[in-house]
C-alpha cells in the first residue's frame, strides 16, 4: 500500500477545516501541519480518513469545536486551517 | 515476598487518579492537572503476599516525544520496565483509548486494560463484550468503575497473573507490507548493536525512527550503526510513513470496534445542552464572568465568620502567650514573631480553601474546560493560550495557588511566562496597604484609587506577557488543541480531596517558610538587645538607613525601607510594620492619622508607595512557589529582580507626575 493513497481526494473540492460551516461533516483527506503539532493532532484522531463534524463556535468567533472519533475536541482556527477536508456528501 | 510494579498509563481524563488513589489508598498529590504531571505519583499496596508498587504516570494521549509528559511515561516504561502497564480506558471514548494501546503495546510490556467508566457508557446504552475485546487485543480487559472502587481486586488479580507470564504475546499493529519492510530491514540494522537491542525493543526503536520521532533520533545517535540507519531513512519521506501508520492505529481500531462495541443512539445528551447554554454567543462571556464573580463573592462572604474566628483565636493566643511566657523577650518572639507572622498567613486560610473547592468543583464537573475554551481568544491576543486565564484570576485571591494553577498550561514556554506575570495580579493581601493609604491621602477618592491600582496590576502582566513573548521566552503560544470532556457530576469525596491537597501545601508553607521569614523579621527588630521593638535603633531602623538612599528618589524614609522589606514575608505585613515603627500598633484610624501628620508624605508619595508595592518583589510565599513550579531559583530570581527595577521605576514616574494631576499636593 502506497502510504499516499488515502490522502487523495474521493470527490469534491479539497478545502480546510475551519472553512467549514457547523453543523456540516467532512472527511479528513490530508494534513498540512509538520513536526509536534502533526504528531498531536495525530493522536487526538485527526488522521486522514476520520470524519470530523463542526459543533460550535467559541462566543470570540475562535476557538472551534469538532467533534472527531466519538468525541469534543476544540482548536483554534489556526490550527484547523492545516487540516485538509472535503464535504461528505449527505 | 515478590515485588511488583504496576505502572498506571492512560489519557488524561480517563479516572487514572481516581483508580489510582482507589487501588492505594493514597490520598497524596491527588491534584490532577491535565499536562504536567512530571512527578511520579507511587503507591504501595501489599497483597497475598506481593508487595506491589503502583506508579501513576502522566496522562498522555500518545506514546511519541511531543510533551514532556509523553517522554516521562514512555521513558519510564522503557527505561524502568515495570512488570506490567495497566492502561486505564475511558469506556466512553474507545476509539482515542485504544489508539494510546496500540502504542504501549509495541513497548513489548505486558499490558492489562482497566475498562473504566464502564457506567457511564451502560447509561448511554452502548455495551461492550470485554471478553471479545480481548481476545481481540490479545490483552486481559478488567472492567473498572474508579469512583465506586469496582473492580479493584480483579485488575490487580490480572495485573499480577500478566506480569509472571512470560511470554507475553499482545497483539501488535501490522503496518503494511511496505512499512513493515522497512522495518524489518531497519531491525536487521539496529541489531548488530548489542547495546541497543538490551535496551529497546528493536521494532519500536525502528518504527519510531521510521516516523522521524527526534527522541528515537537521539537514541541511535552514538551507536555505531547510526550512519547505516541514516542510510536507509535519507530518501524517504518520513511524514508520509507517519501518517501513513497513525492511519494503519485507526484502521486496526476501526476494525476491532464493531465486533465489540453495539452503540447506543447518540441523542442530544446532558452535556449538550449544557453547552448550548454556557458556551452560546451572548450568553458564554457572561456566564463566566458571573461565575467567577460569584466564586469570589463566596470566597470571601462565606468565609469571612471563620476568618473572624481564627483572627479571634490568634489574638487570645497572643495574649494569653504574653501572660504565660515569663521573660519580656520571649514572649515578644513568640506573640509578635511566630503568632503575628504565621498568623497574618493562617487568617486567609479559609478564603484559600473556599477558592480552591469552588475551583475544584468547575474543574471536576469539566466546566474549566469551556472557561478556557471562551477566553482563549483574548488571551490568544496577549500570546498565551486560553487556560492561562485561570492562574491570572486566580491570582487575584492569591499569587500562590494562581501560580500553581499554570500547571495546566501545555507549553513550557507558556507556563513560564503565566508563572512570572502572576505576581502583577493584585492579590489579596496588597489589599490593606491600598486600603490604609488610599483612605488616608485620597479620601472619597480612594475607591477609584485602589481600581487604579488594580487596572495598573492587569495591564502590568499584560505588557510583561508581551515583553517576554518577545525576549526571553520567543515563540509562538502553543496551538490550543484541547478535549472538551463530558461533564461530570463529581463526588463531595473528590472534590473534597481535590481541595485539601491544594489547600495543605498552603497550610505547610505557612509553618515552613513564612514561619521561618517571621523569625528573621523578629529578630531584625528586636536586636541588638535593650532597644525598643522595632525602633530605628535595632537591626531593623540600622537597615531601613542602609536601605533609604535607594527609595529616597522615589520619596521613601526608612520607615517605609523597613515596612517594604518586611513586606516581603507577606505584603500585608507593610501595614504592621509601619504601625509598629510609628508607634501606633496595626489601628487603621491612628495610623492614617500619624501618615498624614509626617511631613515626609505627599498623597504623591503614597500613590508612588502603593504601585511599589503592588509591584515590588513577590512575597516569600510566592517566590518559593516560582521556584517550585519553574523549577529553578534562576526564574524566582529574575521575578523579584524584575519586578524590583519595574517597581521602582514606575513609582518614580507616578512620584513624579501624580502632583500634576492632584494640583501640586
Amino acid at each position: 500500500m502506497e502510504p499516499s493513497d488515502r490522502t487523495a481526494p474521493r470527490g469534491g473540492a479539497v478545502t480546510t477545516l475551519d472553512r467549514i460551516d457547523l453543523g456540516c461533516r467532512c472527511r479528513v483527506v490530508g494534513i498540512r501541519a509538520s513536526g509536534a503539532l502533526r504528531k498531536r493532532l495525530f493522536a487526538m484522531g485527526m488522521v486522514p480518513g476520520a470524519d470530523v463534524e463542526a459543533i460550535r463556535v467559541a462566543p470570540l468567533g475562535d476557538p472551534v469545536e469538532y467533534r472527531v472519533k466519538g468525541y469534543a475536541l476544540s482548536m483554534r482556527r489556526a490550527e484547523a486551517g492545516l487540516i485538509e477536508v472535503v464535504l461528505e456528501e449527505e | 515476598m515478590i515485588g511488583i510494579r504496576i505502572a498506571l498509563a492512560g489519557n488524561p481524563n480517563v479516572g487514572k487518579t481516581t483508580l489510582f488513589n482507589a487501588l492505594t489508598g493514597s490520598r497524596q498529590h491527588v491534584g490532577n492537572w491535565p499536562g504536567v504531571t512530571v512527578e511520579k505519583k507511587t503507591g504501595r499496596i501489599n497483597r497475598n503476599g506481593h508487595t506491589i508498587e503502583v506508579i501513576d504516570l502522566p496522562g498522555t494521549y500518545s506514546l511519541t516525544a511531543y510533551s514532556a509528559d509523553e517522554v516521562v511515561a514512555r521513558d519510564y516504561i522503557l527505561e524502568e520496565k515495570p512488570d506490567v502497564v495497566v492502561q486505564v480506558v475511558d469506556a466512553t471514548h474507545l476509539e482515542r483509548n485504544l489508539y494510546l494501546t496500540t502504542q504501549i503495546t509495541e513497548l513489548e510490556v505486558p499490558v492489562v486494560i482497566a475498562l473504566n467508566m464502564v457506567d457511564e457508557a451502560e447509561a448511554t446504552g452502548c455495551t461492550i463484550d470485554r471478553e471479545r475485546l480481548s481476545s481481540l487485543l490479545e490483552i486481559p480487559v478488567v472492567r473498572t468503575v474508579g469512583t465506586r472502587g469496582e473492580g479493584l481486586d480483579d485488575l490487580l488479580d490480572a495485573a499480577v497473573r500478566e506480569a509472571k507470564t512470560s511470554p507475553h504475546h499482545e497483539h501488535i499493529v501490522g503496518y503494511g507490507n511496505e512499512i513493515e519492510a522497512m522495518i524489518a530491514s531497519l531491525v536487521g540494522v539496529l541489531a548488530a548493536d548489542k547495546d541497543l537491542g538490551d535496551r529497546y525493543p528493536l521494532r519500536w526503536l525502528a518504527a519510531r525512527l521510521l516516523e522521524g520521532d527526534e527522541n528515537a533520533l537521539a537514541k541511535v545517535k552514538e551507536s555505531p550503526v547510526s550512519s547505516r540507519v541514516q542510510d536507509i531513512l535519507s530518501g524517504t519521506d518520513l511524514d508520509e510513513y507517519e501518517a501513513a501508520m497513525a492511519d494503519r492505529r485507526y484502521d486496526v481500531i476501526a476494525a476491532v470496534l464493531p465486533q465489540v462495541r453495539t452503540a447506543g443512539a447518540r441523542s442530544m445528551n446532558v452535556s449538550e445542552m449544557i453547552d448550548r447554554v454556557v458556551t452560546d454567543r451572548y450568553l458564554g462571556i457572561p456566564i463566566f464572568l458571573a461565575l467567577m464573580w460569584g466564586a469570589f463573592e463566596l470566597t470571601f462572604v462565606v468565609a469571612a465568620p471563620f476568618v473572624a474566628l481564627i483572627e479571634a483565636g490568634l489574638a487570645w493566643l497572643s495574649a494569653a502567650v504574653a501572660g504565660w511566657l515569663g521573660p519580656a523577650w520571649l514572649a515578644s518572639l513568640v506573640g509578635d514573631g511566630i503568632i503575628g507572622g504565621v498568623g497574618s498567613v493562617l487568617v486567609f486560610v479559609p478564603n484559600i480553601f473556599i477558592l480552591f473547592l469552588f475551583l475544584s468543583f468547575l474543574e471536576d464537573t469539566g466546566y474549566l474546560a469551556r472557561a478556557a475554551f471562551i477566553m482563549d481568544r483574548l488571551m490568544y491576543a496577549i500570546g498565551l493560550p486560553g487556560k492561562a486565564f485561570i492562574p491570572m484570576l486566580i491570582g487575584f485571591g492569591c499569587n500562590v495557588p494562581g501560580i500553581m494553577a499554570a500547571r495546566t498550561i501545555e507549553g513550557e514556554k507558556d507556563r513560564l511566562i503565566t508563572i512570572l506575570v502572576n505576581p502583577f495580579i493584585s492579590c489579596s493581601a496588597r489589599l490593606p496597604v491600598y486600603i490604609l493609604f488610599a483612605g488616608a491621602f485620597f479620601g472619597a477618592a480612594a475607591g477609584a484609587v485602589v481600581f487604579f491600582l488594580y487596572v495598573l496590576g492587569i495591564s502590568t502582566a499584560i505588557g510583561s506577557a508581551k515583553l517576554f513573548r518577545h525576549t526571553i521566552l520567543p515563540g509562538e503560544s502553543s496551538p490550543f488543541i484541547m478535549e472538551m470532556p463530558p461533564y461530570r457530576l463529581p463526588t463531595v469525596g473528590t472534590s473534597l480531596l481535590h481541595t485539601w491537597s491544594r489547600g495543605a501545601m498552603y497550610v505547610r508553607k505557612a509553618g515552613t517558610i513564612i514561619l521561618a521569614g517571621a523569625l528573621v523579621v523578629w529578630c531584625l527588630a528586636s536586636f541588638p538587645f535593650g532597644v525598643e521593638y522595632g525602633s530605628s535603633e535595632s537591626l531593623a531602623g540600622s537597615l531601613g538607613r542602609l536601605l533609604e538612599p535607594l527609595v529616597a528618589p522615589l520619596g521613601f524614609d526608612w520607615k517605609i525601607a523597613v515596612a517594604l522589606l518586611f513586606g516581603l514575608v507577606a505584603k500585608e505585613v507593610v501595614v504592621g510594620s509601619l504601625g509598629v515603627l510609628y508607634g501606633t500598633g496595626e489601628e487603621g484610624d491612628a495610623l492614617s492619622t500619624a501618615l498624614l501628620a509626617d511631613p515626609g508624605l505627599s498623597a504623591a508619595t503614597a500613590l508612588a508607595l502603593m504601585v511599589f508595592v503592588l509591584l515590588y518583589a513577590p512575597c516569600l510565599a510566592t517566590i518559593a512557589t516560582i521556584r517550585k513550579e519553574a523549577g529553578s531559583w534562576r526564574w524566582a530570581g529574575f521575578s523579584v529582580a524584575y519586578g524590583l527595577v519595574l517597581a521602582w521605576t514606575l513609582s518614580l514616574i507616578v512620584g513624579r507626575i501624580a502632583p500634576f494631576f492632584l494640583g501640586g499636593a
